[in-house]
């Protein structure tokens, strides 16, 4: 386990660190942390708990008990990750652990919408660059340079141009990824919308 | 990109406002909460000095948590316990309306909105649960939520969301006898795969469709997300209007006929443009059940788990290590494969009328000595309304356990588990690697008809054998 975590803030635009990878398609939120980690009123203990039906499974020999891997902050992934389940118990143990981005071939969309809201970047590449990532870390160290501002990425060995929707590459340079705010700012619209809506007025009971 | 669909028609008129980033903010008609992702939204609100925006737009209930043999409070599990107060006590401090056991209205969340009436057309929907596309069964555009925009639903009624694409999934012909909408979405996941529906919105269409009950129609939009799409959705018809005529919330009098005339105007039609149209004979589906570790891996009952060459490239990595878990050898029959567990429930298929079609297989039959079988009703409504029918009665007298309503071993929140790698055939929703409780635990996805052939016989087997 990581020492003090502490939650990312504001404006995210670089993110350097160790790559560490996971090799799977389809890995599910339910692996990513078992549903009976999900008993809990607030997300703090999660970081130990990330992939442990995975980790008991491969004694020692998962990638996250790893000696090597344990100051690694930037998981590399293959296609579709963290799908299932809507639980942000996944991101949020993930990030616990030390994860401050993700690259892969593809997410699933609940998951990349909450990695979003609690400032993880998901960048893709295609599959045939993951997976010379992934061999590339079965053998060294690779400490990448993540640059959203220019969607690059930089190591000493290797350099390529990532992909990020631009959306979400804006919302973490201008700080917006954390949206309560942002809404916020639109209340007036949002009480017109809410007064324009039909159904609004059908329903009295209750609602 | 689309135009002119239900779902562009209904996203259209939830937005709010184009966000600097380039999303929409979309407002949330109808905000569904429970126990399990509400607890750390509502402390962040707190932390922000933030209050619910509009707190009549939220609805609760207690679902995944909830033990289903003994529901006396406090729960014998403390966690749970804590759970479930802490959600009462949000939903008092805030003007929740909640729905908690013992109220008659209590059950899965999924099931117990349509019931009420609080699902309607022309409705966004979300909560913080995958399974949330279930609601786009009545033209609603439904989806799930992580808890950081269940907090964004209370503090704003909005999310900031990029609109989503839409594929029709146009299903020709009718569903065959002993054929069910589990298989049918079973079978679109297994040929579309789990990942095609990643950035869509799916559209259920056509005559097989149009044939389905409300309540199938829910199975097959419940599972949009196992197959990568976030919503699913069916154009509402007469069906869906006289679903929700006379239900608790919904639209009475006058405010019933303005209702129905907008929600007739929803509809996709000859207009509509699509990102992409898929078309499949629902006829030619038939009982479907998974082998291996994601809902896209499964075949017909009478088929062979499939052999590493005959699957596509990208398929073969999951495929390895579907068979090194689930203990599967390739070519492998999946019929006669021996069941230790039967599980009936869940928010795909809890509901009456599949509690019917499982009574109707187990009536005068004996559930096998090696199986342990229970059913759960999706909600305390459904698990009242097959006692007055005398489907609970069917149910014991076969050797089932019948429980209280809850989410139970479909996601093994509470004490309903598999030990050990038990396998089991299940009308759950996801056969991900230790997703019933044990982590070497094997999970059958079926239809709940078929899961009462595999208690009968205890193995995997045709359930047309038993209607005939």
């Amino acid at each position: 386990m990581k020492s003090e975590f502490t939650p990312p803030i504001g404006k995210i635009s670089n993110i350097n660190g160790q790559c560490i990878s996971l090799i799977g398609d389809d890995i599910d939120t339910d692996r990513i942390i078992p549903a009976r980690f999900l008993k809990c009123v607030n997300f703090d203990s999660l970081g130990e708990s990330v992939f442990e039906d995975d980790r008991k499974t491969l004694k020692g020999k998962h990638p996250f008990d790893l000696e090597e891997n344990k100051k690694a902050s930037i998981l590399i992934v293959n296609s579709n990750f963290g799908c299932g389940s809507s639980r942000e118990h996944a991101p949020q143990a993930l990030m616990r652990w030390g994860i401050k981005a993700i690259i892969g071939e593809s997410f699933a969309d609940i998951f990349y919408s909450n990695c979003i809201a609690i400032g993880i970047p998901c960048l893709t590449l295609p599959k045939k660059v993951i997976d010379e990532i992934q061999n590339y870390c079965c053998t060294r160290f690779l400490f990448l340079e993540i640059d959203l501002k220019n969607s690059l990425a930089k190591s000493k060995d290797l350099n390529f141009n990532l992909e990020i929707k631009e959306s979400s590459r804006k919302m973490f340079l201008s700080g917006e990824w954390d949206a309560t705010s942002t809404l916020l700012d639109n209340k007036n619209l949002i009480e017109n919308k809410f007064n324009q809506l039909p159904y609004i007025k059908f329903n009295t009971n209750l609602l | 990109m689309s135009q002119d669909t239900l779902f562009d028609k209904v996203w259209d008129l939830h937005k709010v406002s184009s966000l600097p980033g380039g999303s929409d903010q979309i407002f949330i008609g109808l905000h569904l909460i429970h126990e399990v992702t509400s607890p750390q939204a509502f402390g962040a609100l707190k932390d922000k000095k933030l209050k619910v925006k509009f707190p009549d737009r939220t609805v609760a209930t207690v679902d995944h948590i909830v033990p289903t043999d003994n529901q006396s409070r406090p729960f014998k599990d403390n966690l749970a316990e804590q759970m479930i107060e802490t959600l009462e006590k949000n939903c008092l401090e805030n003007k929740i309306r909640f729905f908690n056991i013992g109220s008659g209205n209590q059950g899965i969340v999924h099931v117990v909105a349509p019931e009420l009436g609080l699902t309607q057309p022309g409705m966004t929907i979300a909560c913080g649960d995958s399974h949330t596309s279930t609601h786009g069964a009545f033209g609603s555009i439904a989806f799930g939520i992580g808890t950081s925009q269940v907090r964004d639903v209370l503090a704003t009624q909005t999310l900031a969301m990029n609109k989503l694409k839409v594929r029709q999934i146009w299903c020709e012909n009718k569903l065959s006898k002993g054929v069910y909408a589990k298989d049918l979405i079973l079978h679109i996941i297994n040929i579309l795969g789990v990942k095609a529906g990643v950035g869509f919105a799916y559209e259920f269409a056509g005559p097989a469709i149009n044939e389905l009950s409300m309540e199938e129609r829910m199975t097959i939009c419940n599972m949009s997300i196992e197959g990568g799409a976030r919503c699913g959705y069916i154009n509402p018809d007469e069906k869906t209007f006289s679903y929700i005529k006379n239900k608790l919330c919904a639209p009475k009098n006058e405010h019933w006929d303005k209702a129905l005339r907008w929600w007739k105007t929803l509809k996709s039609d000859g207009n509509s443009i699509y990102d992409d149209v898929i078309k499949l004979d629902a006829s030619k589906v038939e009982p479907t059940v998974t082998w291996g570790i994601t809902p896209g891996q499964s075949i017909s009952i009478n088929q062979q788990i499939p052999l590493l060459d005959d699957l596509s490239p990208n398929d073969k990595l999951v495929a390895k290590e579907a068979y090194e878990y689930m203990s599967f050898k390739p070519g492998q029959l999946i019929k006669d494969t021996p069941v230790d567990v039967c599980f009936i429930g869940s928010c795909t298929n809890g509901r009456i009328s599949d509690l019917r079609v499982a009574a109707k297989v187990l009536e005068g039959k004996k559930v096998s000595k090696n199986v342990k079988a229970f059913a759960v009703p999706g909600s305390e409504k459904v698990a009242n309304e097959a006692k007055q029918e005398g489907i609970d009665q069917i149910f014991k007298d076969s050797g089932f356990q019948w429980r209280e309503p809850g989410c139970s071993m479909c996601l093994a929140m509470n004490s309903d588990k598999l030990i050990g790698n038990q396998v089991s055939a299940s009308s759950s929703n996801r056969n991900f690697k230790g997703r019933q409780g044990s982590p070497s635990g094997r999970t059958l996805l079926m239809s709940p008809a078929m899961v009462a052939a595999a208690a009968i016989n205890g193995k995997v087997s045709d359930v047309r054998e038993f209607i005939n």
